[in-house]
């Protein structure tokens, strides 16, 4: 019998050929690194001298900084093999008639409004939403939110760019921190001013004029003194990246009071290295929670990290992983408690499925001094078959004795008295496996909103066909 | 549609060991069926076997449903054709609420995922029974089960009390509306109020269906409110003896020591 994830697969992986070979750049950059290209990207985005600078010095320090030997084996990836800058024509760049018909297929199941498949197929470098956006735009305009892609925030808010880019994530934090810093492209600039509270969450595809997902983005979100934001990126979809190699840098600052929740599922296609650092700082009584969703791509290293430097600052990491054939997972989360009365809470809910391999790397520092902090980590691993494999890496530094850190780990496999249990009242076993696994990651689940929660409960259902008998 | 359970010289292996050595029952539809033995005389193995636990090996013998054979089919098949085990010990299920498994279960029973499926409908939720309608339904039944709406936002088995898990499991059988239920241990964990309501739900669910009823258990107590015709003695993985309710009261009043001396088993 056909297996719909393995099609699904294929789709993608046929997908990401055919479009490879359509699309038509305005320009492109020869395949490799090199200080040429980070000029010509700042010169085709006409970026000031300060921001060529700041291109020049990563490069320098990217080249210095060794490869990461801990993590997913990097030891394929080679820097020379890809294209750094690309900037499609203005208008579409692929027509609806072209997308293949599995694809439009696909995206009929998994119940995606018309507007945004036709986004999600690159035929659209932006939702057909004007309408809605506008209203919006107005609103947040009204209140003195600032929501643009990085280029125009460059232009248009420089001195806040200059700011606060790479205050959280320095140039050298890491090498792919460095490779982005030289190349970044695409990405959201987000202010909320003082006690600002945005109600509708900012999607990235609302935003104009920029391309949703790029290779390198850059994200900077700025929440005030007793604002209140929700930040989502991607989508439950599978995304067709035409780029084999994405390294995002995502900048959080949270000042006093404020809250910031930054959501994001990717499900690219399975030849991407998805190496992302993601990263909050949270000021006094603070509180920040990264929701965090991880379905596709092939290798994946990703820690999103709370950095908690004011007394009673909360921060949340919230993630899941679903490991397929094919796919190694290293991810997780990071606390760094450096004042009194932080508290951090680390939930990871990983999957594994046939040869997948889904790893946890956790690290809870507190200094001394951060009196009365509390970290508390769970990792729950779920085995689908016999090959699957999850590893568990827990950091734990405590120099503090007034600390109080809890970790509990757990590993299970898919009970036959529980699949037992479901099909005796009619569910075959493929039903009855879905709902097991969708019952796992109820606890993340239920963290998103409504849209995305269907989606994904919908996207695990078809993953999970074939995955047994 | 009625049917009939037919149990014959059925021999059962449990991880190598014979635990059924040659069970023969038949069940006809409205029939209530008591199964009374210790602990340890393959009572449950019996269920488990009927309802096709991967575990439980069939060496000899058979199970027929209306005269098909289950032993090939898969535990959801033989739900599908009208089979239901309350469970003694249901496993929970964490993170699934009661509602969407009942909602899940009764649609699947239903056929409302074949038929989306033969219609190409693809919306979201074209495999379940719309929500109204099903809240309407599960609602009638929780009530009559004397059970909190609160509950069904719960995970399933998950924290319930041996009283709530056995409501659960009937609340179950009330949806999935099936043609033979196994009752196994239903009684235990159950005040006397609980074993009443639950009692008055199996009573009224095999009037309205025209149930076949096998109901497994140690003690007479649940044979004072679900009235056998018909009560069986299990002993060392057989029916030593059969004959009407009054054995049930035989067996509460003097135990089973004296059912090892009269059948030298």
């Amino acid at each position: 019998m056909a297996n719909d994830y393995d099609d699904l697969r294929q789709i993608k992986d046929q997908a990401q050929e055919d479009f490879v070979t359509e699309i038509d750049y305005a320009y492109q950059s020869r395949r490799g690194l090199g200080e040429d290209i980070v000029r010509d990207i700042s010169a085709l985005k006409g970026e000031p001298q300060w921001m060529l600078d700041f291109r020049l010095k990563a490069l320098e320090t990217f080249m210095k900084m060794p490869m990461p030997t801990w993590g997913v084996d990097l030891g394929l990836l080679d820097f020379e093999e890809f294209y750094y800058f690309m900037r499609s024509t203005e208008r579409n760049t692929r027509n609806w008639e072209e997308v293949p018909d599995a694809i439009k297929d696909t995206f009929e199941r998994l119940g995606i409004p018309e507007a945004e498949r036709r986004f999600l197929a690159g035929v659209e470098t932006q939702m057909d939403s004007e309408s809605v956006y506008s209203s919006l735009k107005e609103e947040w305009a009204r209140q003195g939110i600032i929501f643009v892609d990085m280029d125009t925030a460059v232009r248009e808010y420089p001195d806040l760019v200059r700011e606060h880019i790479s205050t959280i994530v320095p140039i050298g934090d890491n090498k792919f921190a460095a490779l982005n810093s030289a190349f970044w492209s695409g990405g959201s600039f987000v202010y909320v001013p003082k006690g600002v509270d945005v109600e509708i969450p900012l999607q990235a595809y609302f935003r104009i004029n920029a391309q949703n997902l790029g290779q390198f983005e850059r994200t900077i979100i700025i929440a005030d003194e007793g604002s209140n934001v929700h930040y989502i990126e991607g989508c439950t979809a599978p995304q067709y990246s035409t780029w084999a190699l994405h390294t995002g840098v995502i900048e959080i600052l949270v000042k006093k009071d404020a809250h910031a929740r930054y959501t994001t599922i990717q499900n690219w296609s399975r030849n991407v290295y998805n190496l992302v650092t993601q990263r909050a700082v949270v000021e006094e009584n603070g509180s920040m929670a990264w929701v965090d969703g991880n379905l596709g791509s092939g290798l994946t290293m990703k820690y999103p990290a709370v950095v908690l430097r004011g007394p009673h600052a909360r921060g949340e990491v919230l993630s899941i992983a679903f490991a397929g054939d094919g796919q190694h997972y290293d991810a997780g989360a990071k606390a760094i408690h450096l004042a009194p009365h932080t508290t951090s809470l680390i939930t990871s809910k990983s999957i594994s499925k046939g040869l997948g391999r889904s790893g946890f790397r956790g690290l809870v520092r507190v200094v001394p001094g951060a009196v009365g902090a509390q970290s508390k980590v769970a990792c729950d691993a779920l085995l689908l078959d016999r090959e699957s494999r999850s590893d568990t890496y827990p950091y734990i530094d405590v120099s503090e004795d007034e600390a109080q850190i809890e970790h509990e780990a757990t590993v299970s496999k898919i009970s036959e008295d529980q699949l037992f249990y479901l099909m005796s009242r009619g569910l075959s076993e493929k039903e009855a496996s879905a709902m097991i696994v969708n019952g796992f990651l109820e606890p993340f689940v239920k963290e998103l909103p409504m849209e995305y929660a269907v989606e994904l409960n919908r996207l695990i259902a078809l993953q999970m066909e074939g995955s047994v008998g | 549609m009625a049917q009939t359970l037919e149990i014959r010289d059925l021999r059962v292996r449990v991880e190598g060991k014979e635990i059924l050595k040659g069970v023969t029952l038949t069940v006809r539809p409205g029939e209530t069926h008591a199964l009374m033995g210790p602990n340890g005389s393959g009572k449950s193995t019996l269920s488990y076997t009927l309802m096709g636990h991967p575990k439980y090996e069939v060496v000899d013998g058979d199970i027929l449903l209306n005269g098909e054979s289950l032993l090939e089919l898969s535990p959801d098949e033989r739900a599908r054709r009208g089979l239901f085990l309350a469970m003694q010990y249901p496993v929970s299920v964490p993170g699934v609420t009661l509602y969407t498994f009942l909602r899940t279960a009764a649609s699947a029973m239903r056929g409302y995922g074949e038929t989306a499926r033969r219609n190409g409908d693809q919306r979201l939720h074209a495999h379940l029974i719309p929500a109204r309608e099903f809240r309407q339904e599960v609602n009638a039944e929780i009530s009559k089960l004397k059970m909190d709406q609160t509950f069904l936002n719960r995970y399933l088995n998950e924290g319930f009390s041996g009283g709530e898990k056995k409501r659960a499991e009937i609340l179950q059988m009330a949806l999935l509306k099936p043609r033979i239920a196994i009752l196994d241990e239903t009684d235990s964990g159950l005040d006397i109020d609980a074993l009443r309501i639950v009692s008055e739900g199996v009573n009224h669910l095999q009037t309205e269906l025209g149930m076949g009823l096998l109901v497994i258990t140690h003690y007479q107590r649940l044979l004072n409110y679900i009235h056998p015709e018909h009560v069986h003695i299990f002993y060392n993985g057989r029916v030593v003896h059969s004959a009407g309710p009054e054995l049930g009261e035989k067996l509460e009043a003097q135990g089973y020591d004296w059912v090892q001396a009269e059948f030298g088993v």
